[in-house]
Parts: structure tokens; sequence; C-alpha cells
């Protein structure tokens, strides 16, 4: 297990490298002059050559690029030109509301998604069961973002019983209570899709895992149905279901821009896509760098957690 | 058996849907519909079944039905435009990585390695950011982020039917690797690039409407489904219709394709069906 994280780790350098040059490399080769952008058309020459020696704009790329990973690596990721504030900071406290967000999500997606899929599979072909087929598919195929204003128009405008946008109520917010009754419909549309994904694979590996022959051993030693199906059946189908959930944890990072947008939630997504259309380059960086890194690091705890699962991976 | 033919029941239903959205597309510039960019204030928000506004009007006293129409150009252009771009450049670097191997293999599939360490939305995100907003560059950035699956997947089959007798045999008899790649590699590839693609349209039509409702994509007056949504949602306590009925028109539409995907794969693959 050790050398196979230590295996791991040694391969994340190079991706988080290659991340680092990708996210510098997209906002930099953009067409126009950042330093224009910055003070607008009407700046003259001198104010705009002042503004692209301060900015590092007037060195070579490779000269930049080396510049910004190194502010990056001491935790400078630059003033945001838009708020006139440092981004980390920025961007840490975002994203803590994007993590609430999507760590709801995902447990909401993970719990719903495999109990669907085990009773669909327990009763197989049964109306429950078909109802979850059409729901994954009517799930694969709905925007996202018009599931939010969906269930927003129905749960918040007509029938008045959540809070329609933002983290807390403006006036007289702030308790846990506040947050979980604002926190329902942003994290039930992000994790719409995910449940439906999650409960038809977990379907389809309980049904191959039920047909096993151990099982068939665990019923015949008189087993009841109910140990036979979480303990000993539940167990082994859990493998592609990690790997599953995973891909989804991080599916859900980047499909809570939408959701963010939707409901007002003061996530990094909300930010970046406020810094794009503010053409505030170092926020936007920040931002894309920060949701990127933390992917890269779903990415590494699934690929620890299915090796801890299925212990011959480690051999291969 | 019974299953089999309700699920290509549906898919033919699917494919109709699919077949009439795209003669009514093509056709948009001929039907008898207003202008959809006109605007018309006295007549905004109108409701459904309004005389000479079937399906309403929206902020700007629009027709809904006409730019409905001429959304789904749009929609359907971008979402099977940027599909075929994907699959063309992961096709072209999937055979190079998987035929020649070597450092063009290490280069393209740590390239895509690296590309898929981004949510995928959000790479998009980033590289409009860098290109600009507009339909165009949103088009650029998901044929880009979309291409390593197909790089992927035709490198993994490529690799299998490299080591084929009949392969080693045309190498064997001398046939330069065009040859070989065109005439013995590409044919095997045909299934599942296929399976892929039908997939793929309907999810590229997805993110092509998030990236418009973001603001990043079709940009105002043109027409487009994503926009739609996003320009309608300020109305959306006084008329409803105006964002119900953009976001029912993407629904319909990737199920209908998502619908024929899946029977298109359980034709050519039907080992992926049984399972």
């Amino acid at each position: 297990m050790g050398r196979f994280l230590a295996r791991r780790l040694l391969h994340l350098g190079p991706v988080l490298l290659g991340v680092s040059v990708i996210v510098f490399l997209v906002l930099h080769l953009a067409p126009g002059d950042p330093a224009e952008v910055m003070l607008g058309a009407n700046a003259n020459k001198e104010d705009l050559d002042r503004l692209r020696v301060q900015l590092g704009l007037d060195q070579p790329l490779h000269v930049q690029y080396l510049t910004w990973i190194g502010h990056v690596a001491r935790g400078d990721l630059g003033r945001s030109i838009w708020m006139k504030r440092p981004v980390l900071g920025e961007v840490l406290e975002r994203f803590k509301a994007t993590l609430v967000l999507t760590g709801t999500a995902l447990f909401l997606s993970t719990l719903g998604g495999i109990t669907l899929g085990i009773v669909s599979a327990t009763r197989a072909n049964s109306l429950l069961d078909r109802c979850s087929a059409v729901a994954s598919l009517f799930g694969a195929s709905m925007p996202v973002f018009w599931l939010g204003i969906v269930l927003m128009v129905i749960f918040s405008l007509w029938l008045g019983w959540l809070p329609a946008s933002g983290m807390y109520a403006p006036y007289g917010g702030g308790g846990l209570r506040d947050l979980l009754a604002h926190l329902v419909l942003p994290a039930v549309t992000l994790a719409a899709a995910s449940i439906t994904i999650i409960a038809r694979l977990t379907r389809a590996t309980m049904l191959e895992t039920l047909g096993q022959d151990y099982v068939r051993t665990a019923r015949a030693k008189g087993l009841g149905e109910r140990m036979v199906v979480w303990r000993h059946a539940l167990k082994n189908a859990l493998i592609p279901i990690v790997t599953v959930v995973g891909v989804q944890a991080g599916y859900l990072l980047g499909g809570a821009v939408l959701t963010e947008t939707v409901f007002a939630w003061p996530g990094v997504g909300t930010l970046v896509v406020q810094g794009i259309l503010a053409r505030d380059v170092p926020l936007v960086q920040g931002g894309v760098l920060v949701i990127a890194l933390s992917f890269v690091l779903v990415n590494l705890a699934v690929d620890t957690l299915y090796a801890w699962l299925d212990p011959r991976i480690k051999f291969q | 058996m019974r299953h089999h033919l309700r699920r290509n029941r549906l898919a033919v239903v699917a494919l109709i849907v699919i077949v009439l959205s795209v003669m009514a597309a093509l056709a948009a510039p001929w039907l008898p519909l207003s202008d959809p960019d006109a605007v018309n204030t006295p007549s905004r928000l109108k409701a459904p079944g309004t005389p000479g506004h079937l399906l309403g009007t929206d902020e700007f006293g629009r027709d809904l039905l006409s730019r409905l129409v001429w959304g789904a150009r749009v929609s359907l252009i971008a979402g099977v435009g940027t599909a075929a771009a994907a699959m063309l450049m992961g096709v072209g670097l999937g055979l190079v990585a998987g035929y020649y191997r070597g450092w063009p293999e290490t280069l393209i599939m740590r390239f895509t390695d690296i590309l898929m360490a981004f949510p995928f939305i959000l790479l998009a995100i980033a590289i409009v950011a860098g290109l600009g907003p507009g339909l165009r560059n949103a088009m650029i950035a998901i044929a880009i982020v979309g291409f390593p699956i197909y790089a992927r997947l035709v490198r993994s089959v490529v690799l299998s039917v490299r080591e084929r007798e009949f392969v080693e045999a045309a190498r064997a008899l001398g046939s330069p690797d065009r040859l070989i790649l065109a005439r013995h590699v590409v044919p095997h590839l045909l299934s599942p690039v296929v399976v892929a693609f039908s997939l793929d349209i309907g999810a590229k039509i997805l993110v092509t409407a998030g990236l418009s409702f973001l603001g990043l994509g079709t940009q105002p007056p043109t027409a487009d489904w994503g926009s739609m949504l996003a320009t309608g949602r300020q109305f959306v306590i006084l008329s409803p219709h105006v964002v119900l009925l953009p976001g029912f028109a993407i629904f319909v539409i990737v199920l209908a394709l998502n619908l024929v995907g899946d029977a298109v794969r359980d034709i050519l693959d039907p080992r992926t069906h049984a399972a």
C-alpha cells in the first residue's frame, strides 16, 4: 500500500506541473493585450508600457510562467484586478462554500444512488426499477441549470418552502438551520444527475454480484436476505462503485459552476464566471487552479481507496 | 426480446423527433415564422396561445416559437460540430499514439492525462476565458476538452489491432503505414467511435447550452437555447414559459439523442447491452 501511494504521489508531480502550464497558457495566449484590457481602450502608451513592465508582460512567456509558478508555490496567486484584493484569500473563502455544496451533493448522490441501485437490483424489473431506469435517462439529458430553475420556481416561488438563492438569509440569518435551508435546492440540483448514474452502476454491479456462487452459499447457509445483500454482496460490488463515485466527485466540482450561478451560491464557480466577465485574469487563474488541484487530489484519494478495497491492484 | 423491441420503438420515436428538429432547423428561413430578433416591446412576455404567437413572446416581445426554431440551428450545429471536431482530433491523435508508440504516444497520452485532470466544464470555461466569450470560441473550447476521450478509446483499440496477424502480414508484405492504417486498422475503429460519437452529441449540446447560460457562449441577440434560458431567468416569476420552453427543448433533443445513441450502441456493441 505504501509503495502504491508513493508511486501515485510521484505520478502526481508531472500532472500538477502540466495543470499549472495549461492554466497559465490558456489565459496568456489570449488575443489582445491584458494591459489594454485593464486600462481600457483610451489609455495612453506610457501608462500601458508602465503596466506591462509592472505585470511582467514585457518578459518572454517562459520567464512569465516561472515567475508566476514561483509566486504560486509561495501561496501568492496575485491580486484581483476587479476586487483589488489578494486572489488566494478570496478564492479560499469562496472555496469553502463550494466544498459545502459539492460535499453535500456527493453525500446525497452516494447515499441515494447506492440505496436506489440496491433496491433496483433486489427487485429487478419492478415498477421502482423501471422508474429508476427512466429517471437515469432523464438525469443524463436534463440541463442542470434548467432543473435548478424549475425546482426554484416550484419550491421557492410557488410553494414558498425554501429560499431561492444565496447561502444565508441577508437579514437575521447565519445559523446552521439557515444554511441547510439554503443548501437543499442547489445540493439536490447538483446531485440529481449523479444519483441516477451511481444508481444504475450499483444496480448492474449488484445484479452481477448477487449471481455469484458465494452469495448462493451464503443464502444456502440460511443467512437472512438483508445480511446477504448488505454484508456479503455490497462489499464486493463496492469497487466499481467507488470509482464512479470518485468520477462523480470531480463532475460535481465542475458542475457546481452552473448550479452556483443559478442559485447565486457564493462559491468559486460564480467567482470564476464573474472574473471572466470582468476580464480579471489573476482571479480566473486562481479559481481554476484551486478547483483543478482539488480535482486531482480527489482522483488520488479515489485511486488510494480503490487499492485499499482491492489489494490485487497494488501488484499491477 | 420484448424489452429490446420496446427500446427500439422508443429509439424510433426519438429518431423521428431528431429528424423533425433537424428539418425545422434547416428550413427555418423558409418557414412562416416572424424574425427571431425583431423587438416588439408592447407585446412583451405574452403567454403561449396568444394570437400570432403560438408559444408566446420573450422579454423583448420576440416570438418564442421563432427563436426556438432558430435556436435549434445553433444548438444542433454546436452539438454535432463540437462532437465531430473532438472525434477527428481524438481519432487522429489516438491512431498516431497507438500505432507508432514511442515518444509520440508518451507525448499525446500525457497531454490527454493533463487535460483530463480538469473537470470538463471548468477547462472549457478557462479556454473561453482565454479566447473570449462567443459561440465560435465556446465550440473550439468544447472540442479541445472533448478530444481526450476519443484519443484514449482509439489508442486502446489500435494497440490491440496492431498486434493482430493480418497487420503483421501486411507489414511483412511491405505495405506502407498509411495503407495499413487506412485498410486494416481504421475499419476496426468504426464501431466504437460511432457509438461514442452518437452518445456524445447530446452531451456536447448540454455543455454548449451551459456555456451560453453562463454568458460565455452565444452572445445576444442571437437565438440559442442556453442564452434564452439565461436571459429569461429574470422574468421567471412573471412568465415561467420564457425559461421552461428553451429548457424543455434542450431536454427533449438531448433525451432523443441519448435514446438513439443507446440504440446504436445496442446494435454495434451488443456486449455492453448484455452487461
